[in-house]
Formats: structure tokens, sequence, C-alpha cells
């Protein structure tokens, strides 16, 4: 046995996991889908006291569509999210930043709110999260509250998230344009690694084809994921052209600050920031341009 | 101080088992140590390697990224359980033998494991799909090609039983 010892608890209800953890302490840790979390405790890089599992709450896994939003328990299987159509028709960013999440066998069992209350700095769905500008509805035992994206990730490995609050279910903003284009991509070691950089965009425009709204973001440069709304706004009215789309790749790039490893120096992530930035607004542009 | 034991009920590849376990044995360590149930191997034992997979509820997942006390309740199929009722290979396994798709054999239970639920899911996958289903599986000796001819081998075959068509040709 590789893991410390440690009291296990099957909560039957989110209510129940609330209760649990408020009666805790600070090392106690909910055992979504484990794909992180047991390795760390593997590695005894993580000790904690007691789990409360929460992988049989029925409550805690849906997917809702809803109007403007769709909104997804965060213990819903990441197998479960990339195979829904209709949540690929209305926020298709989610299958597309899944495709890069691990492998068959972690996505069956790793869950959507798992991976966002990691918050592993090179995450592809946390990067989702904040290019979309999704909602964290969050709950303990003496109440809720929502966050956006932005706030609710504070660096690496770390969110906003109190020891006794459990995060309970993501709205995700649905962008209602016709023509409406996403892509995602990444560079990694290997397929499924966390990424060296990942990079994903979201573009609507006009029947004339100039862009009335976008949003883009890049990951592992920083200590979260970052969306760059100011840059994107430059983009609005324009139709992507070459020269524009690679100034705010560019701009977006000299905001990270990356770090170095065995794997990529920090001014090759900065390239690639950048390339990768530009690739994805182009992608997302030409798919919403295509669509009738 | 004992550890707190914990009692499960798991069906293991049709026959349902009970045992009591410490909160942090590993799915796998209750496999192969308490089931003798060695199909299933071990690796890396932190979620790399795809070694140790198993289907959960029809699934293929890594055991060694689960506590069995986790599976209390559910359904496991390990290698063990892919083989024919009278004990002789299945169509996929004959395959791995007939294309040369194990060398050590190290890696082969996951492989079988990932690829018998690609062909559960999908019977004529594509060559893609077919890489994308033991993305998650190292080998290092066979190498993946042999591995990726069986499953298109073993689909051919499948299809030729149910008169299907296949995206591929049997050897």
């Amino acid at each position: 046995m590789k893991s410390a010892p440690f009291d296990y608890v099957r909560a039957a209800s989110a209510e129940e996991a609330c209760e649990l953890l408020r009666e805790g302490g600070d090392d106690v840790k909910l055992l979504a889908g484990g794909q992180s979390l047991i390795p760390m405790m593997a590695m005894r890089l993580t000790r904690p006291s007691r789990l409360i599992d929460i992988n049989e709450v029925p409550q805690l896994k849906f997917i809702a569509l809803e109007e403007g939003v769709a909104r997804i328990g965060a213990c819903t299987r990441q197998c479960v999210v990339a195979r829904d159509d209709g949540l690929a028709a209305r926020v298709p960013l989610l299958r597309k930043a899944l495709a890069w999440v691990g492998h068959t066998q972690t996505r069956n069992r790793g869950t959507l709110g798992g991976s966002l209350a990691h918050a592993d700095p090179a995450a592809e769905l946390p990067l989702a999260a904040q290019v979309l500008g999704a909602q964290m509805g969050i709950r303990s035992a003496s109440g809720a509250r929502t966050l956006r994206a932005p706030e609710f990730f504070v660096g690496p490995l770390t969110t906003a998230l109190e020891p006794q609050e459990c995060l309970e279910e993501i709205h995700w903003p649905v962008w209602t344009e016709r023509r409406t284009g996403s892509a995602f991509t990444e560079v990694s070691r290997r397929h499924g690694d966390f990424a060296i950089i990942a990079a994903c965009a979201q573009v609507a425009v006009d029947d004339d084809g100039r862009c009335t709204r976008a949003s883009f973001g890049l990951t592992g440069g920083g200590t979260t994921p970052l969306a760059f709304p100011a840059l994107a706004a430059r983009l609005v009215g324009t139709r992507l052209d070459d020269g524009i789309t690679q100034s705010a790749a560019h701009d977006a790039a000299h905001e990270l600050a990356p770090g170095a490893d065995l794997h990529a120096s920090a001014n090759y992530r900065k390239h690639l920031a950048s390339v990768l930035a530009a690739r994805v607004l182009r992608e997302a542009y030409a798919e919403a341009r295509g669509k009738s | 101080m004992s550890e707190k034991r914990h009692a499960v009920a798991i069906e293991v590849n049709g026959v349902t088992r009970t045992g009591e376990v410490p909160a942090r044995l590993s799915l796998v360590d209750w496999l192969r140590d308490e089931l003798r149930l060695t199909g299933t191997h071990i690796g890396c034992e932190h979620g790399i390697c795809g070694a140790c997979s198993v289907m959960l509820d029809g699934e293929p997942v890594r055991s060694c990224l689960m506590f069995a006390v986790q599976a209390d309740g559910h359904r496991v199929t390990t290698v063990e359980g892919l083989a024919n009722p009278d004990g002789t290979p299945s169509v996929l396994q004959d395959s791995f033998c007939e294309t040369h798709a194990l060398q050590c054999g190290y890696c082969t239970p996951g492989m079988l494991i990932a690829a018998q639920a690609l062909l559960d899911a999908v019977p004529q996958p594509t060559e893609a799909q077919i890489r994308d289903a033991i993305g998650g599986n190292l080998c290092r000796c066979t190498g993946y090609q042999q591995i990726v001819d069986a499953i298109k081998h073993a689909a051919a075959r499948l299809a030729r039983k149910t008169g299907s068509e296949s995206n591929f040709e049997a050897l």
C-alpha cells in the first residue's frame, strides 16, 4: 500500500459531504475522480487524514442545458462531458479541450470539477473555464456562493475554495451567435501529458465576417491559466487578418512569465505561446466564418 | 494501532467477491494480493503506464488510481474475464498471438482491456480510434504497430463472424 493511512467516508449527498468537511479540519479532502489526488497520495506528496468520497453522489452528476448557460455537476465524469452532443453544440470548447486531457482510462474516472478544483497550472479544463468565464457554484455547510473563473484560480494547485467548501456545479456561458467558432491546441511531450503551452479561443462573427466577440487564453506559462479580455477586444470589428491576430497573440505571450525546466526554456515557451495563440484565433475564426 | 477495515462486495468477472479492506488498499492490490488474480499487472502505480487497466462497469480505468473500497457495489472485469467461457483465448486475445503483438507481455493485460473496451463500444473502429484507445498504455518492447495490427485483425475477424463490414482485412 503506497498511500499513508486515512479515514474513508462515502458521502451520500452534497449536504452530507459539506457537513463532513465542516467537522473535519484542514487536512480533510474530497475524493472525486482521484486521477491527480491518488497519485499524489501514492507518492506521499499529500497525506490527508480523511477522504470524503463524493463519487456516489447523484446530485453532483448532471448536465443541464438551459437558456444561455450549460450547468454541469462537479462530479460529472470527463468522458460523460465529452460524449454529450447537446453540450458540444452549445459549449463546443469543452469537447475540444477534453480531447487533450489525459487518456480514455483517466477520462472515464476523472471529473470536471475535480480538474478545476485541482487547478494544475498546465491543465486544459481550467484554461477553458477561464476563457469562457465559467462560474463556479460553491457550497459549504454554512451557505453557498458563486465565483467567476478569474477569482477562482488563485495560483498553482490553489483555488479560492476554503477547506470547508465543495465545488458543486459549474456554469458555462453559451454563446448564442449563429456564427461562432472555437479552437483548442497545445504542445506537450506526449499526447495526454500536461501542456508545455496550451491555447484556446472562441470567436463570433457577423454575416460580413467581422468579429463581434472574441475570447482567448493561454496556460502553461504561469501560475494560473490566463485569458486576455483587453487584447481580445482589439479583435472586435476586424476580420482577424494575420497582422491583427499575430499582434494580439504576441502581446498575450508577452504577458506571460513562464518558468524554465527540463522540457522547455522560458523563451521557447513564450515563442510557443505566441504561435499557438495566433493559431487558435485563426482556427476559431475560420470555423465561425464557415457556419451558415 | 490496527487500521480500520471496510467491508466490500465487488462483482469481479461475473462473480461477487467479498472482503474487508483498509481504505488505502488500491483496487489493483486487492485484485492481485487478495483475489490472486495476477493477470492485471502493476507498472508505475501512479497512472502513467496503463498496465493495470481493468473495466469498471464496462469502461476501462486504471486500477492503481482507485481504492478497492471505492469499487464496492460495482462491476470489475480483469484480463482473466476476457477469455471464452471454456477458457480458450477470445478472438482478440488470439489475434494478439497471431500478429505477434506481445513480446515480454507486461503491457498486454492493459492493452487487451483497452482494446476490448474499444471493440465493445465501437465494433468496427478506424485506425485513428484504435490508436487513441491504446494511447494511455505504454509498451516498451513489442512496438505499437503489431498491437494496432492485432486489434484491426480482431475487428475484421469479428465482422466476418457477424457478417458485417469491417475497415480492415483479416490476415
